[in-house]
Order: C-alpha cells, then sequence, then structure tokens
C-alpha cells in the first residue's frame, strides 16, 4: 500500500472507515424501501419516474390519435386534449426526466464516480425520494378528481390556469401545484446531497478536474436546479393564493361569464418572468446531465481519451450560469420592451458557443477512435445528431423576428422535442444500456436493444421532423382539431396521419424496452465487473452490483483522470482511474 | 427582476472566486499520481454539514430574493396601497436580535466548553424565537383586525405571503434548535454538540438578514433602492 500521508488532512475521507461511521440497514424494511443507502433511493427515483413517464406517453399517444385523425375518437374532447397536453408536457419535463436525471442517475453514479461509500446526508436523501413518490401520488390523484387535471399547458399561464371553463380549475390546478411545491421540496433535500457529496466526499486523489464529466454535468445541472426552483416555487405558492384565497398577485381585472371576477391589478407577465426564470435553466439542467453522461459513453466506446476536457468542463460551467440570462426569449410576444428582445436575443445566441464547443469535442472524440457501435455508442450518437438539429432550430427561434411568426406553431413543438425532448431521452437510454449491467450484474439483451434504438430513434424522426414543415405551414400548436383550415393543404393531414402512425410504434418500442428491463434481470448475460473496459471509478467496485459502502474495507486511490484509453505503451487498452502508475509500482506498491 | 438578478450575480461571484481556487486550467491528462488535492493544501476545509448549510442558505436566500423581485415587480401597478406597519414589528424584530445574539453567545460558550451557558443561550435563543412568532401572528390580527385582509390589496398579499414564509424558515429552524439542546441535554460533553450549535447560530443569523431586508422592504425605507435598480434594468 502506498503509503499515504493524507489521513490525517480534515476533509479528505480516511481510507478505513469505521463501522460507526456507515449507516446500516437493520431490516429489510430499511434496506430495500425506506432505505438510505443511494444505490437503492436511486433505483426507487428511476422506476417511480419510469412509471410516471409511461403515462405521460399513454398522454401523448392520446394526443397523436386525435390529431393524426381528427374526428374518429370521440372520447378525446377538446378539454381533454388539453388537459393531456399539459400533463404530458409537466410529467415529462418535470416528473421524469429532472427527477430520472438527477434522482435517479446522480444517486447512482455520484458516489461510485468520486469514489465515496454513499451520499453525505443519507437520511435527508431518503426524505427527498419520499416526498418526491408523495409528489408523484398527489400528481396522479388529479386524473381521478371532479374536472381532472389542469389543461392551462404545462406553464400554467394565469389568469387562464384558474379561470372557470379551462379543464381542471376546480381541483386539478389545486393538487397540481402542491405537487409542484412537495416536488421542489424534495429535489432540494436530494440536491443538497448531490452537491456536497461532490464538493466533500471525493476519495484522496479526485480532484476536481479529474472528475468524470457525467459528474461534471449533474454536479452543475444541480446547482443550477437549486437555484432556480425557488422561481417555480414562488410562482406555484401565487398562483395558489389567488386560486384559494383570491389574491391578485397575477390576476387582473377581468369579466368572467359576464360577471366581474373578484380579482384585480395582478400582472399575468411577472408570473411569465418567475416561471421562465425556472424554466428556462430547466432546459440546461435535463440537458447538462445529458450532455455528461454522453461524453463518458463516447469516450468509452471509442477507446479514446476524451478530446478537449478542460474546454468541455469550462462549457458546462459557462452554460450553467449563462442559462439564467436568457429566461425572456420564452416571451418574445408578451408584449415586452423591444430592447428587454435585443438583449435576451444576444444571450441565447451566445449561448450557442459553449454548446458547439461541445459538439465539435464529440465529433473530435470519434474522430480516427476505435468506434464500437455498441448500443449505448449508438444512443450517443443519436443523441449528438438529434441535439444538433435541435439546436439548429434553436437558433431561429433565438431571433426575435423569426420567433414572432413562428409563435405557438408546431414549429416550436418540434424544435424543444428534438432539444429536450428526445435528445435526453437518448442520453438516458445511453446511460442505462452503458450502467445497468453495473447495477445488475448482468447485460441487457442485445436484440431487443437494437431494435429499441433503431425503432426509437426513426421513429422520433419520423415524428418531429415533419412537424417543422407543419409549423412553417403555420400550423398552430394546442389545437384539438384544426378543421377545414384555408392555409392547410390536405397534404398536411396526411403528414399528421403519419406521424400519428410513428408515435404510436415509438410507444411500441419503449414497452420492449421495459420488458427487456426486466427480463435481462433475471436472464440476461452475466456482465462480470467491467464488461466495456472502462477506466473511470464506478467499474472498480470491488463487487458487481456494488456492495453497501461501495468500496469494500478500503476506499480507491485515484491517480489519474478518467479517460485513459489506448494510452500509447501501456498494457492494456485503458488504465482505470486507481491503478497507480508505473513508478509507484516499481516501489513496490500496489493497489 | 432586479432583485435575483443581483443575487444570482453574488452566488456567481461566490461560485466564480471558489472555481478559481480549483486549478480549473489543470492538464488531467498529463497528471499521474496523488500529487494533487487542493484540499490537503489548504489545511482543514469546513465540515460537510456547514458546506451543506451553506448550500441550503443560496437557496433560501434565492428564494427571498424571488420574493422581492415579484415583489418589486408588483408593487409599480396602480392598485397597490401600502398597508401601515403595525408597530408590534419592532418589538418582533427586537425579539428575533436577542434570539440571535444569544445563540451567537451560545456558540461562543460551546467554545469555552461551558456547558451551563449553551443550555442557557439555547433556551433563551428558542424562546424569543418563539416570541418573535407570536409578536408576528399578533401583528397579523392586528392587521386583520383593521381590515386589511389578504386579499383586500396586493401589499396585503404580499406581507401576508412573506411574513408567512420567513415564518416558517424560523419554525424549520426552531425543530434543528430542538434536537440541538436535547442532544445538550443529554451528552455533557460540548464538544460534540460544538458544531450543530454553530450551525444553529449561522441560521439564526441569516434569518435575521432576511428579516431585517425584508422589514426594510414591508416599511417602505428600501424604496429608493429599488427605485434606483428598477430604473438599472428598464
Amino acid at each position: 500500500m502506498v503509503d499515504v500521508p493524507f489521513d490525517t488532512v480534515a476533509g479528505i475521507p480516511p481510507a478505513e472507515v469505521g463501522e460507526v461511521d456507515l449507516y446500516h440497514p437493520k431490516s429489510w424494511w430499511t434496506r430495500y424501501v425506506f432505505s438510505q443507502d443511494a444505490k437503492v433511493i436511486a433505483i426507487q427515483y428511476s422506476i417511480t419516474a419510469m412509471s410516471i413517464g409511461m403515462v405521460a406517453l399513454v398522454l401523448s399517444w392520446l394526443m397523436r390519435l386525435q390529431l393524426g385523425f381528427p374526428g374518429t375518437f370521440s372520447f378525446i374532447d377538446p378539454n381533454q386534449y388539453l388537459q393531456f397536453i399539459t400533463m404530458h408536457g409537466m410529467i415529462m419535463v418535470i416528473y421524469l426526466l429532472t427527477a430520472l436525471f438527477l434522482g435517479g442517475f446522480g444517486n447512482y453514479l455520484i458516489p461510485l464516480m468520486v469514489g465515496a461509500r454513499d451520499m453525505v446526508f443519507p437520511y435527508v436523501n431518503m426524505l427527498s425520494y419520499w416526498v418526491y413518490l408523495l409528489a408523484v401520488v398527489v400528481l396522479v390523484s388529479t386524473f381521478f378528481v371532479p374536472g381532472g387535471p389542469p389543461g392551462a399547458g404545462w406553464t400554467l399561464y394565469p389568469p387562464q390556469a384558474i379561470l372557470s371553463g379551462t379543464p381542471g380549475q376546480d381541483w386539478g390546478i389545486i393538487l397540481m401545484l402542491a405537487s409542484l411545491i412537495l416536488f421542489i421540496i424534495g429535489f432540494t433535500m436530494g440536491g443538497l446531497n448531490y452537491v456536497v457529496t461532490v464538493l466533500q466526499a471525493r476519495t484522496r486523489g479526485m480532484t476536481l478536474m479529474r472528475l468524470p464529466l457525467t459528474v461534471w454535468g449533474i454536479f452543475t445541472a444541480t446547482v443550477m436546479a437549486l437555484l432556480a426552483f425557488p422561481a417555480l416555487l414562488v410562482a406555484s405558492v401565487m398562483l395558489l393564493l389567488d386560486r384559494l384565497l383570491g389574491t391578485s398577485f397575477f390576476m387582473p381585472t377581468l369579466v368572467e361569464m359576464g360577471q366581474l371576477t373578484k380579482y384585480g391589478g395582478g400582472s399575468p407577465i411577472l408570473f411569465q418572468h418567475l416561471f421562465w426564470f425556472f424554466g428556462h435553466p430547466e432546459v440546461y439542467i435535463v440537458a447538462l446531465p445529458a450532455f455528461g453522461i454522453i461524453s463518458d459513453l463516447i469516450s468509452v466506446h471509442a477507446r479514446k481519451n476524451i478530446f478537449g476536457y478542460r474546454m468541455m468542463v469550462w462549457a458546462i460551467v459557462a452554460i450553467g450560469a449563462l442559462s439564467f440570462v436568457v429566461w425572456a426569449h420564452h416571451m418574445y410576444v408578451s408584449g415586452m420592451h423591444p430592447y428587454f428582445g435585443f438583449f435576451f436575443a444576444t444571450t441565447t445566441l451566445i449561448i450557442a458557443i459553449p454548446t458547439a464547443i461541445k459538439v465539435y469535442t464529440w465529433v473530435l472524440t470519434l474522430w480516427r477512435g476505435d468506434i464500437h457501435l455498441t448500443i449505448p455508442m449508438l444512443f450517443a450518437l443519436a443523441f449528438i445528431v438529434t441535439f444538433v438539429n435541435g439546436g439548429l432550430t434553436g437558433l431561429f427561434l433565438g431571433n426575435v423576428v423569426v420567433d414572432v411568426p413562428l409563435s405557438d406553431t408546431m414549429f416550436v413543438v418540434a424544435h424543444f422535442h428534438m432539444v429536450m425532448g428526445i435528445a435526453p431521452i437518448m442520453a438516458v437510454f445511453g446511460g442505462i444500456y452503458h450502467w445497468y449491467p453495473k447495477i445488475t450484474g448482468r447485460m441487457l439483451n442485445e436484440v431487443l436493444g437494437r431494435f429499441h434504438f433503431w425503432v426509437s430513434f426513426l421513429g422520433a424522426y419520423a415524428i418531429f421532423f415533419p412537424m417543422h414543415y407543419l409549423g412553417l405551414l403555420g400550423m398552430p400548436r394546442r389545437y384539438h382539431d384544426i378543421g377545414e383550415t384555408a392555409f392547410v393543404p390536405a397534404s398536411a393531414h396526411d403528414l399528421n396521419a403519419f406521424m400519428s402512425v410513428a408515435a404510436l410504434i415509438v410507444g411500441f418500442a419503449q414497452l420492449v424496452f421495459l420488458f427487456n428491463l426486466v427480463w435481462s434481470l433475471f436472464k440476461g448475460k452475466e456482465a462480470g465487473g467491467n464488461p466495456w473496459g472502462a477506466a473511470s471509478l464506478e467499474w472498480q467496485t470491488p463487487e458487481t452490483p456494488p456492495g453497501h459502502g461501495n468500496w469494500g474495507k478500503e476506499l480507491p486511490i485515484v491517480y489519474r483522470w478518467a479517460y485513459d484509453y489506448s494510452v500509447p505503451g501501456a498494457a492494456g487498452d485503458f488504465v482505470p482511474q486507481n491503478e497507480p502508475p508505473a513508478g509507484l509500482l516499481a516501489q513496490g506498491a500496489g493497489p | 427582476m432586479s432583485a435575483i438578478i443581483l443575487f444570482m450575480a453574488g452566488i456567481a461571484a461566490i461560485a466564480g472566486w471558489w472555481l478559481s481556487q480549483q486549478r480549473l486550467a489543470a492538464k488531467p491528462w498529463l497528471e499521474e499520481g496523488v500529487l494533487v488535492d487542493l484540499r490537503e493544501q489548504s489545511g482543514s476545509s469546513p465540515p460537510t454539514a456547514k458546506i451543506g448549510l451553506g448550500v441550503f442558505l443560496a437557496v433560501v436566500g434565492s428564494l427571498f430574493a424571488l420574493f422581492i423581485s415579484a415583489y418589486s415587480m408588483r408593487m409599480t401597478m396602480v392598485d397597490w396601497r401600502a398597508l401601515p406597519v403595525p408597530a408590534l414589528l419592532w418589538f418582533n424584530t427586537g425579539a428575533l436580535v436577542l434570539s440571535s445574539v444569544a445563540l451567537q453567545w451560545a456558540y461562543t460558550a460551546a467554545r469555552r466548553d461551558d456547558i451551563d451557558g449553551v443550555i442557557l443561550g439555547l433556551l433563551s435563543g428558542g424562546a424569543s424565537a418563539v416570541t418573535f412568532l407570536i409578536g408576528q401572528l399578533l401583528a397579523w390580527r392586528q392587521l386583520a383586525g383593521a381590515g386589511y385582509f389578504v386579499a383586500s390589496n396586493p401589499a396585503n398579499s404580499f406581507f401576508y405571503l412573506i411574513t408567512a414564509v420567513h415564518g416558517l424558515h424560523l419554525m424549520g429552524g426552531l425543530v434543528a434548535l430542538g434536537r440541538t439542546t436535547s442532544k445538550v441535554w443529554r451528552s455533557a460533553e460540548v464538544i460534540r454538540v460544538r458544531l450543530s450549535v454553530e450551525l444553529c447560530a449561522i441560521y439564526w443569523h441569516f434569518l435575521l438578514l432576511v428579516w431585517l431586508v425584508l422589514l426594510g422592504l414591508l416599511t417602505g425605507w428600501t424604496d429608493g433602492f429599488v427605485d434606483i435598480c428598477r430604473q438599472l434594468l428598464t
């Protein structure tokens, strides 16, 4: 063992952890249900998020059925259509993507990748999951209350959201806001853990610049989420008071059903500011973890070190900072001062620079790499393509003069589904195929996986690529039935039908994926500890799946960064992060 | 949104300063071995719980900065009628200051290993915090008695909302304070609870600071400052 005199230094975890320092489950309940082990919490988060995500998937099927074949499905009325839109958006953005990336991937990967035994506040981490689950239960309950779920769109803009005539005005909106408040409280508990664990619990030798980019992405996204979610909390609380107590934070003077309402003087624009102060960072809260995961997947499966690691880190931090000063680009049509629009268009377009740096470094990492077209790699490549596609239409919409005519058309729907729907989901799938062997000890089925990839990727393009054209034609979003409209040609209706069929098929492929997850758990090929030959720390655990406390008796020591692939002169084609340098070995030291 | 932008700029400055200490220009692909660990060079880093509290305070600060932003945007609308500030708020403010002082005293006592001082400080700090909360409730009753109801004017709505959110945070603090006090009671070793006492004191000072800013806002003292910020951004 190397004689490292660090054990006495405060702030760096000692190599050996006393029995008392680690939380130990005492029964089946505390081991698998009320567990404080980050790995169990991660799986709980993931299963809950994917379950509620399936609800949102079914909602998207129903929407597509209505759009593709208007008038055919009598059980989808206009009110329900609006409710489907609202719940689909809210679930996918917040309860699926945010929870899955930060609660799922964050909980599983952060302690393993930084070489910690667990999160630093395990009890709070456990509470985080249970509050999240409560938020999901409250959300689901909106489907069963009188009036059903809210139907004001996922942005919940007042005054519409709480006026009668909007579906779900009765109970739905109240429960929705309550659920959001719970989600934010739960997330804050988890987020504190993710941030402080990265700051404090890194093992010896794990400097910030040796962290895998996945950790950088999740860390930065968590910091952003901690600072941005309070804006949604403030907006939700104030909207709730407007609805329940009749205050007028957001509600202007207006006449409803021929009656003057009790409201007066409030500012709907104030809500938009608060909502988008959260809403725009939210885009990057789901994008940055995806960036990190994709960087790691590309490096491992192209057997090449990541190109421009420093640039990658700087770009992540820069994107995180910039994303707080672009929020009003969602409000170009709200009647704001033209100079505001100019300012926000400028900041929006500046974000393209660090984002482009990331895309270039991914491509340059692939350049002359030993590319293995494994399933994670396929998803990573799909992510790059989709993200570039969605990013480019973002440049269109970031310009005020282009955005104003395209606002509220299908073009916007196509843009954000590409950039923050399909692209992050590709990263989620890639990540699951990549880390599933570590989590379960078994590989996911290859044939089913390839089927899932090709149907999902091509299918997603079949849905969203034509949607851009519909948007350019001027087809509006959020319409239950466009009917006979002069500027919409008959071919557009055919295109809509085609997209709907594609959506049904893509949805089906997700069922195959879920089946694969369960089937491979029992019948999958044994994976061994490190099936991909990856260098980062989570693959070097003594047990697979990692045992309680992750590292056996001693914490690993980190001697290098996470991307030593195909190093000239090295014995293997990768060097694990915890393998001592040759010089130390020669002196008789071993891992 | 000027308040939250200012707050975020502050956070960005702290984050930028911290990042500048982290050797972000290092070339990790060239560095092998255990040589670089900044936490080692900095001697001793603060305890994990303290860092956790710091991050939490940033989140709470962001929450209040957003309330202040919303307040300063809403108050420019024509229907805003500022409400009279109950004189009781001054007494409450005094109680909160006393509470903060008492906890600071408890912390200094903890550093001297003076267990009686710690218990006295914690108890009197908790008692004056409870006094503050009761005082806030009485102030609500006074306002409601004078006809200033929650929904009758946005200024009233904000007053009730902001004081309620602040009070809730203080109540959360009281839970932590109660746990700390019972820990001190049970174990005679001050050294084991020193950190808990310190964290309580920091949280209390933070909530006092937030309260003073909110008081300035609610009494209209900071209107001039708010105007300047607004003009800067418009």
